[in-house]
């Protein structure tokens, strides 16, 4: 590629023809500050509008100054980016944005978190020196995402992941000028807009304005309630990212000690959604081994590809764009719902309370699954399967605020009976994982035979769209995998359109999958800590002694003590469920 | 509050002709925003909704679009509009103080309608009969050299209106 050379700062550096300014003084470590810049490396994340100026540097011979994260390196170019006139407008800038922004640092979810705080912190604003009118919007709370517009800095990076990363479209830019601000269709809720409570908007916004629902408070009251039993499982996901909020380096696995937090805390009984997870493979597994066996036997009625139905952002997403697809998906419940419904319909029994006397948590990677647990299809008589689901940054605050040193925990292992699980729950937690532990147990049931190797290295990655063809005795299982909802419309439309080639598609709704939920630790745009999560994940995987969900003895106990077989009466009461058409025309509600 | 707001079947007919009109082309959004505005006089929320369908592009950017152009409204005109010339020689006559006594007869800021239907109020730049400074506009009647004190004469002439098709 051609090379061009510029000076920065009076250093000389040579980049590839088309870097922008910003990147190319960050090779020689020149940390240009920005606000609504954000890219996702390798992920196909980004957001450059070039609007929020804090980025400007002076180039010789140009009049204005210009943004660094969209202007493009010329031969010859000389850029200054610490000259007095950028020190100035960089503070007017900032000191602008400040102006309009409510200075409720002490009690904002982000502080400690927020980019606007660490550039007033950066430039040493002491005091604002402009005042102005402030914006004035109510704050909305739905069930998985608080929306407070007054923090809003117009960077677009929540309506870019939600309109080009996932191709959902319930954000965008409203209104001109000072009314300007992101918001949904005539202002709606968002639960009466097509948010599927990705929670990707969480994961990219620079400041508070868009933040998780917060449970903590009625957690720490639950499990201070003596009359209640609290039950609280853990996501795979989790387990790879929570060390980071204590200082750890990404990609620590912490699974020992989270136990152990968990215990500190006082919850009852300490589980594993990976136990579940490998019920999921189970039914989901079982499910797809019929629907092949009937295809191969010329049944024309059959529904192929089987859809994963494990990501609750995803089940909102074909629920809304594609409901005529709605049969396609597998009917097995997530694992965060199985784990409720066995817990409550099982375990509650098994130690001799009432379904009403226990309090499930989960603690997620994600923010839809806060969501999906208040559905009411996964309520009894009013009492839900899940009570409370929380975010990892959720149970890191818990953890903080009960003062326990986590980093100096022992580790502690799972409650039994449902927190043993194998390598294949653990994979869970990335793109690829749900199919590639599907396939460790189709193969061996279909065939009988042990798995020659463990691993399918070809079903993972990080590129957004995947195939690969597995080779189960002579049967040529096609298997796709998406993650992001722009990646997973790519594969729907095939399949409305008749082409799609595949007898199986996963779909996970967030960039690398869980890993990358809407409610892990914050990665800033470095896309580094995502990368490290998912080698982790396979690190976890790798260090089970058991691989194969069909191979976990508590699962097959309770096969063998209360549900039967897979996918017979009782796992179709409670661990199978169905979707709805919410694709209506929508009544406008206003207010 | 839950609005409802209901659109014909030939209305709908009329805006996924228009969309056709453009190819359906996404692009072609502002167009076809402008002929449906011709077409219904406003862009209700269903309207919005079906050109969101038909072009393929979010609800969400249709309405970012309608609300960012000033040109745009989503809400009906009065039966008899009235609009105001803010042009530079109708304000430097007091087209303000004709403004505050408008908006004080009718009850209404500018961009507004009546509960009725009856009124509604605009703002606009000139109107080119800057001879007649300041000039109102009741519909397509124009009137002018107006005085703070005609505006009530002018307005109860409309309201006694009320009930006359």
């Amino acid at each position: 590629m051609e090379k061009i050379k510029l000076i920065i700062d009076n250093r000389e550096v040579s980049v590839p023809k088309s870097t922008t300014i910003l990147k190319a003084a960050r090779e020689i470590g020149i940390d240009i500050p920005t606000l609504c810049y954000f890219e996702l490396e390798g992920l196909n994340i980004h957001n450059k509008p070039g609007g929020c100026r804090i980025c400007v540097v002076e180039v010789e011979g140009r009049r204005n100054l210009a943004p660094a994260c969209v202007t493009e390196c010329l031969e010859g170019m000389v850029v200054k980016t610490n000259s007095i006139r950028v020190l100035n407008s960089r503070r007017t800038v900032l000191e602008l944005i400040l102006s309009d922004h409510p200075a409720d640092c002490l009690v904002c979810a982000k502080s400690g978190n927020c980019e606007l705080q660490n550039l007033a912190v950066r430039f040493g604003v002491r005091e604002i020196p402009f005042q102005g009118e402030q914006s004035c919007y109510k704050v909305e709370v739905s069930p998985s995402i608080v929306r407070d517009m007054n923090k809003c800095v117009m960077c677009r990076r929540c309506e870019t992941v939600c309109n080009d990363f996932q191709t959902v479209g319930a954000l965008s830019a409203i209104e001109r000028g000072f009314a300007s601000v992101v918001s949904t269709a005539f202002n709606q809720k968002l639960s009466y807009s097509n948010c599927t409570f990705c929670g990707q908007c969480v994961a990219v916004c620079p400041v508070g304005a868009l933040v998780e629902v917060d449970h903590t408070p009625k957690i720490i009251r639950a499990i201070a309630d003596e009359k209640k039993t609290v039950v609280v499982q853990v996501a795979p996901a989790v387990r790879v990212a929570l060390g980071e909020e204590f200082g750890m380096k990404p990609g620590s696995i912490v699974t020992g000690k989270l136990t152990a937090a968990l215990k500190a805390l006082g919850f009852n009984y300490v589980f594993d959604t990976d136990w579940s997870a490998d019920l999921t493979i189970m039914e989901e597994g079982t499910e797809l081994i019929d629907r092949i066996t009937k295809f191969l036997k010329g049944d024309k009625e059959v529904k192929l590809p089987l859809l994963t139905s494990c990501c609750p952002a995803w089940v909102n997403f074909f629920e809304y764009h594609f409901p005529e697809l709605k049969e396609i998906p597998s009917t097995a419940k997530s694992p965060q719902q199985m784990f409720g419904a066995i817990a409550k319909n099982y375990f509650a029994d098994k130690i001799g309370i009432k379904r009403e006397d226990m309090i499930v948590v989960s603690v997620m990677p994600c923010l839809a699954k806060k969501y999906e647990c208040a559905r009411e299809e996964f309520k009894t008589n009013g009492n839900p399967d899940v009570d409370y689901s929380i975010s990892t940054r959720e149970l890191a605050a818990l953890i903080k605020q009960a003062n326990i040193d986590f980093n100096s925990l022992e580790n502690v292992a799972f409650d039994s009976p449902l927190g043993e699980s194998s390598g294949a729950a653990v994979i869970f937690g990335t793109t690829g994982g749900v199919i590639e532990a599907a396939v460790r147990t189709a193969y061996e049931v279909i065939t009988k035979k042990p798995l020659p190797k463990i691993d399918f290295t070809e079903l993972r990655g990080l590129e957004g769209v995947r195939a690969a063809t597995i080779d189960v005795d002579g049967l040529k299982l096609n298997i796709g995998i998406a993650h992001g909802l722009s990646n997973a419309r790519k594969l729907l439309n095939e399949i409305k359109e008749g082409k799609s080639q595949f007898h199986a598609i996963e779909v996970m709704a967030c960039p690398g999958g869980c890993i990358d939920g809407g409610g892990q630790p914050l990665h800033h745009g470095n896309s580094d800590i995502i990368k490290a999560r998912w080698e982790a994940i396979y690190e976890a995987d790798r260090n089970m002694p058991i691989r194969k969900s069909h191979e976990n003895p508590s699962i097959l106990a309770i096969y063998k003590e209360f549900l039967g077989e897979p996918c017979g009466h009782k796992s179709h009461e409670l661990l199978h469920t169905h979707y709805f058409d919410k694709a209506k025309v929508i009544e406008i509600k206003l207010d | 509050m839950s609005v409802k707001i209901q659109i014909s079947q030939k209305t709908r007919t009329k805006i996924e002709e228009i969309c056709k009109s453009f190819n359906n082309e996404p692009g072609e959004l502002i167009n076809v925003l402008h002929k449906t505005q011709d077409y219904l006089g406003y862009l209700p929320a269903e309207a919005q909704e079906v050109i969101g369908q038909e072009l393929k592009i979010p609800t969400a950017k249709v309405y970012g679009v309608v609300s960012f152009y000033s040109f745009f409204t989503m809400i009906p005109k009065g039966r008899f509009p009235v609009s105001i010339c803010m042009g530079t020689a109708c304000y430097v006559r007091g087209a303000e103080r004709i403004l505050d006594e408008l908006k004080h007869q009718l009850e209404l800021n500018v961009g507004e309608t009546s509960a009725d239907g009856l009124f509604s109020l605009a703002s606009l730049r000139c109107v080119g009969a800057c001879g007649l400074a300041p000039v109102v506009l009741v519909g397509d009647k124009v009137y002018g050299r107006l005085a703070p004190d005609d505006v009530k004469n002018m307005v109860d002439e409309y309201k006694d209106m009320r009930g006359a098709v």
